[in-house]
């Protein structure tokens, strides 16, 4: 067994949530540049022009790259063979506490979702996924995310009998309410599993490299065919008109019952914060 | 079109700006959103003073970060406009002659900016460390108890938006789609 405080874990949060905030993903900044070739909408070429420039300045400045500094979703891949000293939530939410307070990042969070709506005023609590794998190290992935594509997102219990139809059909339709938030988004797609786990499967879709593709030619087949086809629906950087709405689709499978299909789609936008760390 | 406006705007200036048109904003902005909108509306109602005069001016929906020390002002930049449409036409109906957010608004808002000679700006999201550049002078304005939804007034200089909605009823959401959609 390894031994691990959870000391190191604040202190690894703290820095991701500073730096995903800051620090724009170098992928997206690359698939950004690459894709400005692309556009043909003048509007469109200047807002892709300007998500570059902020994510120079952002750095520059060391100001967040969006002012919705978001909620902060947390990925912990934790080694079977490590021994955490501490309390593993209050070590995570201590982390984003400091980031949130000394990296003068807006605090974002409502304790109470229907009636008083009263800011929790640090930005906790964090939404933490814990998977445990074979070692004993642990992988900390930290994504800040804003209402906007949040607000976006749809989850399905699609007819089985619909197929994949039925699956480009939803991402389709669910692409459409992207337009409202800040494009080009990132497609994360869930096909599979159970209500509660479709939804997951999405947000981890979000969290692929860009470069990437789905190592199922079948699936991977699909991600090119819902880009293509999301691209073509002109609504452009910014919802302002174009072609580039969306830089990427990653969709994640999983088994599922004999009676159900879910999907659930999500998006991140261009403002793509991510970062990770390994203990 | 390009155009350098200045702030407060007049009927003129307002007449002569079209969809698509980028526009560089110098002047006084106020910040505005959700709670900030509610506010206002509810001392229209009343019948009771504003905080400022709308006459002329320019909201910005927006909520920014917290300003770090040595800074003028955090990031900032817009939220989504369509959560302020019930709203806008009691303030345009006030003098209120500009807004800045993103997204699309409903017919209401689209006939009010008609009906009133307003127009509404898109400003880009998610580069809010940028838009933050051109902000010269930020001051807390009214209801600091609502924190990032306080209203500020900002001193902007070059502050870059494009006209989404016109007072002609021309719609750069809607023919931009159409533009670019591919079959
Ligand atoms: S959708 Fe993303 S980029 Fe746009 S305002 Fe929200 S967090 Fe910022």
């Amino acid at each position: 067994m390894r031994e691990i405080s959870t000391l190191e874990v604040t202190k690894a949060i703290k820095d991701l949530c500073l730096q995903a905030n800051r620090v724009l993903r170098p992928d997206v900044l690359e698939a950004i540049r690459a894709s400005l070739g692309f556009e043909v909408s003048p509007t469109g070429k200047e807002i892709m022009e300007q998500i570059i420039k902020n994510a120079g300045l952002a750095v520059s400045e060391q100001l967040p790259i969006c002012q919705d500094t978001g909620y902060v979703g947390v990925f912990i891949e934790l080694g079977q063979d490590v021994l955490l000293k501490g309390d593993l939530t209050l070590a995570i939410n201590e982390g984003v506490k400091e980031a949130y307070d000394e990296g003068y990042l807006r605090k974002s969070m409502v304790a109470c979702p229907i009636f008083e709506r009263e800011n929790t005023g640090d930005n906790t609590p964090a939404f933490i996924t814990v998977d445990t794998v074979p070692g004993d190290k642990i992988k900390i992935t930290v994504i800040p995310k804003g209402g906007g594509t949040e607000n976006a997102s749809r989850l399905q219990m699609l007819p089985v009998s619909g197929g994949v139809e039925a699956v480009k059909e939803f991402v389709l339709e669910a692409a459409e309410g992207a337009a409202k938030s800040c494009p080009p988004v990132i497609v994360g797609v869930g096909i599979g599993a159970s209500f509660d786990k479709v939804g997951l499967l999405a947000k981890k879709a979000l969290l692929r490299s860009i470069a990437d593709s789905n190592p199922d030619p079948e699936l991977a087949a699909l991600e090119n065919e819902l880009l293509v086809r999301i691209n073509k629906l002109g609504i452009g950087p910014a919802g302002l008109g174009g072609r580039i709405t969306a830089l990427a689709v990653k969709i994640e499978a999983a088994p599922t019952h004999i009676a159900c299909l879910p999907a659930a789609v999500t998006f991140n936008c261009h403002a793509a914060r991510q970062a990770e760390a390994i203990i | 079109m390009h155009y350098k406006i200045h702030t407060p705007l007049d009927d003129n200036t307002v007449a002569k700006l079209k969809a698509g048109d980028t526009i560089e904003i110098t002047g006084t902005l106020y910040t505005a959103r959700d709670q900030a909108h509610q506010r206002l509306v509810e001392l229209i109602q009343k019948g009771q003073a504003l905080p400022f005069g709308l006459k002329g001016q320019i909201l910005f929906y927006a909520g920014p970060a917290p300003t770090p020390p040595g800074k003028v002002m955090g990031s900032v930049g817009p939220t989504t406009s369509s959560r302020m449409d019930l709203f806008t036409p009691v303030l345009l109906a006030y003098g209120l002659k500009g807004m800045i957010g993103k997204g699309p608004r409903s017919p209401e808002v689209k006939a009010a900016l008609i009906k009133y000679n307003a127009v509404y700006f898109a400003a880009t999201g998610g580069v809010a460390a940028l838009l933050s550049s051109y902000i010269k002078k930020a001051e807390l304005f009214a209801y600091p108890e609502l924190g990032p939804e306080a209203i500020y007034r900002l001193e902007v200089e070059n502050f870059p938006v494009v006209v989404a909605i016109d007072a002609w009823g021309g719609d750069l959401y809607d023919q931009n789609r159409e533009l670019y959609k591919e079959a």
